[in-house]
């Protein structure tokens, strides 16, 4: 199995060493102007300016920050939430045309209500994560509460689980695959929003960080930022992919 | 004889309009196996759901003197738990940590799972993961088992071997079980009485049992005569004596 996965990391790279070969060649018949078309070596030196200056990284630590807070803060209501309108019929008619209104609604329609009501800075950005957030989390919670076979219940009631035994041993196991699936699609959308949100309510942050470059005319360092926000939004998909391979959820992935 | 765990009493239910049973008595009594054979859509599930108090009646009474378990045909294991971790759900009720796992150890072995303790349901094969179900059906301290059709969705051979490992097991393990099946060979084979079921709305038309001691073979001849007799009940064979073989005539 380490074998494999190696193997895996090493493949997953040919794709990247690929784009980097063709950028370079490109760059290099100097079809475009370079101020408006940056070689990769001028983006890998831009990397080095921003990391020698302490900035990448005050930078990454913001956005993750707001991201992490935004994001946990929709699950933890988010979740709860989907139960709640999952368990019950009556709760599902009544909310979740209003919880599909907002969610068809893009997050980043609410960035001008964002800084008339919280200014710049953290706030205004935790706040658009979190409508961007909460609301697939409530929809796909209670779409798979709402899906759980009722034998499952019947065997409980038969063994006695009830309350949040019941809901520690059976409501969240049973939905836990399709959970985590939706968690991965929405910190992918946090990420997303995130870069928007700084790029105009903010004053650091990736998002920030590529709004001063273009504004300071460094597409260097513009690329550069670009591929660090890339490269971390990869990450956070394969840290919570790795949720998946818990022995206890497999069963969803493996039918 | 002693208070019966089941009864029903001019029980009635019902969809709706549609009226599912009409008047059902029935009384089972502790060690009793009783088979519930009859139309599909007659009313079979239903009468089980009643017996373990998921539905209620719409007339009469229901009185059950005992915890009861369903087992169920599609899978009621739970997946995100390991076989041994199913087990050890049916063993609830047992308060010694120590005499927990003994139990559980036990009834693994009971239903030759012991290799696949660790595993997932969907790890397993059709016919282990009725095995496991069993086990944890058989690890409570439930005294009445209900079970819907729980061999359906294995193929013939496999049957033959659960029906006959259930057999074994409540040699072992005495419960008192309710069995519903389509199979009526299995129903004469594993119980005491089997009673045959109207069309809807359902009646218990008729009650055939059986004398010979329990494990029996399904060629045994009490339960060839039960089975003849109750398709011919069924309407699906002619009421006349077993043929006898006929001398082969060589042209
Ligand atoms: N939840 C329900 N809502 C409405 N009607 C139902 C429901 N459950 C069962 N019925 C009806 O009640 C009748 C009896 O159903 P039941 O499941 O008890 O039949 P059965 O004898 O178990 O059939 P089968 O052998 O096919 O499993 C059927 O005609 C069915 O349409
Ligand atoms: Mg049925």
């Amino acid at each position: 199995m380490p074998a494999r996965a190696l193997r895996g990391a090493w493949l997953g790279l040919v794709g990247p060493a690929a784009l980097v070969a063709v950028w370079a060649i490109v760059a290099s018949l100097r079809l475009f102007p370079e101020s408006l078309f940056p070689t990769p070596l001028a983006v890998a030196r831009g990397l080095g300016i921003e990391l020698r200056s302490g900035r990448l990284w005050d930078d990454v630590v913001a956005s993750l920050f707001r991201v992490l807070t935004g994001f946990l803060l929709a699950v933890a209501l988010g979740v709860p939430a989907g139960l709640a309108v999952g368990r019950s019929r009556w709760a599902r008619e009544a909310f979740l045309p209003l919880v599909n209104f907002f969610r068809s609604l893009s997050p980043l329609a609410w960035i001008p209500f964002a800084i008339l009501w919280l200014g710049i800075g953290d706030p205004p950005a935790i706040f658009l994560i979190f409508m961007a957030a909460f609301f697939p989390v409530v929809l796909s919670t209670g779409a798979a509460v709402a899906s759980i076979p009722s034998v499952y219940f019947r065997v409980a009631r038969d063994l006695g689980l009830q309350g949040s035994e019941r809901l520690w041993q059976v409501t969240l196991p049973a939905i836990a695959p399709q959970v985590i699936t939706t968690l991965r699609v929405t910190a992918g959308l946090s990420w997303l929003v995130v870069v928007a949100a700084e790029m105009i309510a903010g004053r650091d942050g990736l998002g920030f960080a590529v709004w001063d470059a273009r504004n300071g005319l460094r597409i260097d360092l513009l690329a550069a930022n670009m591929v660090v926000i890339g490269v971390i939004g990869v990450a956070l998909d394969l840290l919570l992919m790795g949720l998946t391979r818990i022995p206890s959820v497999r069963w969803g992935y493996e039918r | 004889m002693s208070a019966p765990l089941l009864r029903f009493e001019r029980v009635r239910a019902g969809f709706g309009s549609l009226e599912v049973l009409r008047d059902v008595d029935l009384e089972v009594h502790a060690g009793e196996f009783v088979a519930l054979v009859g139309p599909s859509g007659c009313g079979k599930t239903t009468i089980l759901n009643l017996a373990s108090g998921w539905l209620a009646p719409s007339g009469g009474r229901v009185e059950r003197a005992s915890r009861v378990r369903m087992v169920f045909q599609q899978d009621g294991l739970f997946p995100w738990r390991t076989v041994a971790e199913n087990v050890r759900l049916g063993l609830r009720h047992v308060a010694d940590e120590a005499e927990r796992a003994r139990r559980e150890a036990e009834f693994l072995a009971l239903v030759d799972l012991a290799p696949f303790a660790g595993h997932y349901p969907h790890q397993l094969s059709g016919g282990m993961r009725q095995r496991a179900e069993l086990a944890r059906a058989l690890a409570g301290d439930t005294g009445l088992l209900l079970m819907d059709e729980p061999f359906s969705s294995l193929d013939y051979l496999a049957r033959l071997r659960m029906r006959a490992e259930l057999a074994r097991l409540l040699t072992e393990q005495p419960r008192t079980v309710v069995l519903v099946t389509h199979d009526i060979e299995e129903a004469a084979q594993l119980a005491d009485r089997v009673l045959v079921l109207s069309e809807r709305p359902a009646r218990i038309r008729d009650e055939v049992r059986l004398q010979a001691p329990r494990p029996r073979a399904a060629t045994d001849p009490d339960v060839v005569r039960a089975v003849h007799h109750i398709l011919t009940l069924l309407g699906l064979e002619s009421d006349r004596e077993a043929p006898a073989l006929a001398p082969v005539e060589v042209p």
